[in-house]
């Protein structure tokens, strides 16, 4: 266990390097580097630009400046915005518990619906339901999230009113909590699209790997009621793959939040990013680029981490 | 063989037809209509369908709604395919060098897509358009570039699998080179797992181009997509709902499409599922 620990976490550290690098490597690639907030400023010469970049020690080798730019991000000093010269780690911070809200919201909904649905497809195999749900699943993959937002919006909000068409509280409101929870269900619904699909998915092909094996032959054949086979056997390892599934999926969510984000006008992490976007704001943009990378190898780790815990055959080993 | 089972996948089929349909429609759509994709008539903004000649309507500035909906859809049919052969291509590449030689290249190349698969692909396509110039062939090239690691994964699981076997063994003894073994003798084994890629990418790579063209980062206008149709789509509910509609259902159509054949062509190559 301690080995697989060891193992595991010496495979994210080496991960993390190289999604530095690749960070570094786009900072550079943006036409005119980092100085490109400069680049049109009509008060600097070009022998200013010359003088700041050594000032900044942008004319250094780049392995050196990839070590530099790389520890002071260990640091946690991340640079300034651009556009409101704030700490973007600040900035970052102050946005990150939106983005989280709505995607722990949607990954309840989703482990809920889907294992239903998969549930229920599994034990009705190819019947009505099942084909529904298949390809019900298909097309919800298929439906581009923005559009389906802006349905969303087009129905619930404009046609029906029964829903506010943005932002998380009613403006000038109390912003208290039945109000926020109003505002929350549209882009939950809109961000769970795609999750409750795969999660479907995967939970049926999960249930239905379980459902052929030997132990549960024996169980039935020990004369256990059948929701008690699948209750202590079933279910139990039906579970495994879903945990990895769980940590396999953050990035997929993390871009449908930014989507989501950018429809319904919440203020999160994604939306900061295509803001920031606009004004070609290289720290922030990276910056978010390198927190959702880090939180998406710490998901795998830590999914990777609860599946040894729960089972005790990697325990074991 | 493929071909029969294939037609049996009914999915497949109705999905194979929409994707005939939308593709000669588009390619030949744009010559029948009577209107000009770019051609500005204020006298039939936000029309209705079924004025006049403007079978869908009007959009924000009066342009043909149906003639634009043809002109975007090339725009986005073309972006999936090209998009799809290059993250293919790549995919392909990588994948067959890092199973083939193993190793350290092995490694190299494995720890990279790692790393580029933990950002999401939304995140990194947005950083990279906002660097370039948007046109057809940029956009093609980023969504290509950040798309092929999947491929990759797939095909340096099956030359992992393959590259032992003693068909291989007997190419090398007869003095085949590496690159011959590998593009002759092993990537055409792999063929099957990397057709099924290549149809689901092309799905994945128009919803992609949908996603940067709606943030305005993508195909830039007058020319028109399906997603940059719907930039400002939330503006027109109270006046045109329908030019907020059409493209996101073409969009929708044709995603799915490619997901039921690329579904239904998994089913029919793989030789396990032949006695059902």
């Amino acid at each position: 266990m301690t080995q697989f620990l060891l193992r595991r976490l010496i495979q994210s550290v080496i991960l993390l390097v190289i999604v530095s690098f690749i960070g570094f490597m786009i900072l550079n690639l943006a036409p005119g580097g980092p100085l490109a907030a400069y680049a049109l400023n009509p008060n600097m010469t070009q022998a200013d630009r010359v003088r700041l970049a050594h000032q900044m020690g942008l004319d250094d080798p780049l392995p050196v400046q990839y070590w530099r730019w790389a520890s002071s991000l260990a640091r946690g000093d991340w640079g300034r915005s651009f556009r409101d010269s704030q700490p973007v780690l600040t900035i970052i911070r102050d946005r990150i518990p939106a983005t989280l809200q709505l995607m722990v919201t949607s990954t309840v909904l989703a482990i809920i619906l889907g294992s239903l649905i998969g549930l229920l497809g599994a034990l009705k195999r190819y019947s009505f339901f099942d084909y529904l749900a298949t390809i019900g699943a298909m097309i919800a993959l298929s439906i581009p999230t923005f559009w389906f937002g802006l349905m969303m919006i087009f129905l619930f909000s404009v046609q029906l009113g029964w829903l506010p068409s943005g932002s998380m509280t009613t403006i000038g409101g109390s912003g208290s909590l039945t109000d926020r929870l109003h505002h929350l269900i549209a882009p939950t619904l809109v961000l769970s699209l795609v999750t409750v699909a795969i999660w479907s998915r995967y939970s049926r092909s999960a249930l239905l790997d379980v459902v052929g094996q030997d132990y549960m032959r024996t169980a039935r054949a020990k004369g256990l009621r059948e929701w008690v086979v699948l209750r202590r056997h079933g279910f139990r390892n039906a579970i495994l793959p879903l945990i990895t599934l769980g940590g396999l999926q953050l990035p997929t969510l993390f871009g449908g939040a930014l989507v989501t984000e950018t429809v319904f006008t919440w203020p999160g992490m994604g939306r900061l990013f295509v803001d920031s976007l606009g004004y070609r704001d290289y720290p922030v943009l990276l910056g978010i680029m390198m927190v959702t990378a880090f939180l998406v190898i710490l998901g795998n780790l830590l999914a990777d981490l609860l599946y040894a815990v729960v089972d005790p055959r990697i325990r074991l080993n | 063989m493929v071909l029969r089972r294939l037609m049996e996948h009914r999915l497949a089929v109705f999905g194979l037809a929409m994707i005939v349909f939308l593709g000669l429609a588009s390619a030949i759509g744009p010559m029948l209509t009577p209107f000009d994709p770019l051609f500005i008539d204020f006298r039939a903004k936000f029309a209705p369908p079924l004025t006049g000649q403007h079978i869908l309507g009007g959009d924000e500035l009066g342009r043909d709604l149906l003639t634009r909906l043809l002109v975007g859809g090339r725009v986005s049919l073309i972006v999936g395919l090209a998009a799809m052969t290059l993250s293919v291509t790549i995919g392909a590449i990588a994948g067959a060098l890092a199973g083939y030689y193993g190793g350290w290249i092995d490694v190299l190349i494995m720890r990279f897509v790692d790393a580029v698969l933990s950002f999401p692909t939304i995140f990194l396509l947005l950083a990279l358009a906002a660097f370039i110039k948007p046109n057809l062939f940029t956009i093609t090239i980023i969504i290509g570039a950040t798309a092929w690691m999947e491929v990759a994964r797939i095909v340096r699981g099956q030359i992992l699998s393959l590259r032992e076997q003693e068909f291989v063994l007997a190419a090398r003894s007869i003095g085949a080179s590496n690159s011959h073994i590998i593009a002759r003798q092993l990537l055409p084994n792999a063929v099957a797992p990397i057709v099924v890629a290549a149809t689901l990418n092309i799905a994945n790579a128009i919803l992609l181009e949908s996603y940067i063209s709606f943030l305005g980062y993508g195909i830039q206008p007058p020319t028109a997509s399906w997603g940059n149709m719907l930039n400002n789509a939330q503006s027109y509910f109270n006046t045109a709902p329908w030019v907020a509609i059409f493209p996101g259902v073409l969009i929708t159509l044709a995603v799915t499409s490619f997901n039921f054949v690329g579904d239904g062509l998994r089913d029919a190559l793989d030789p396990r599922l032949g006695k059902r």
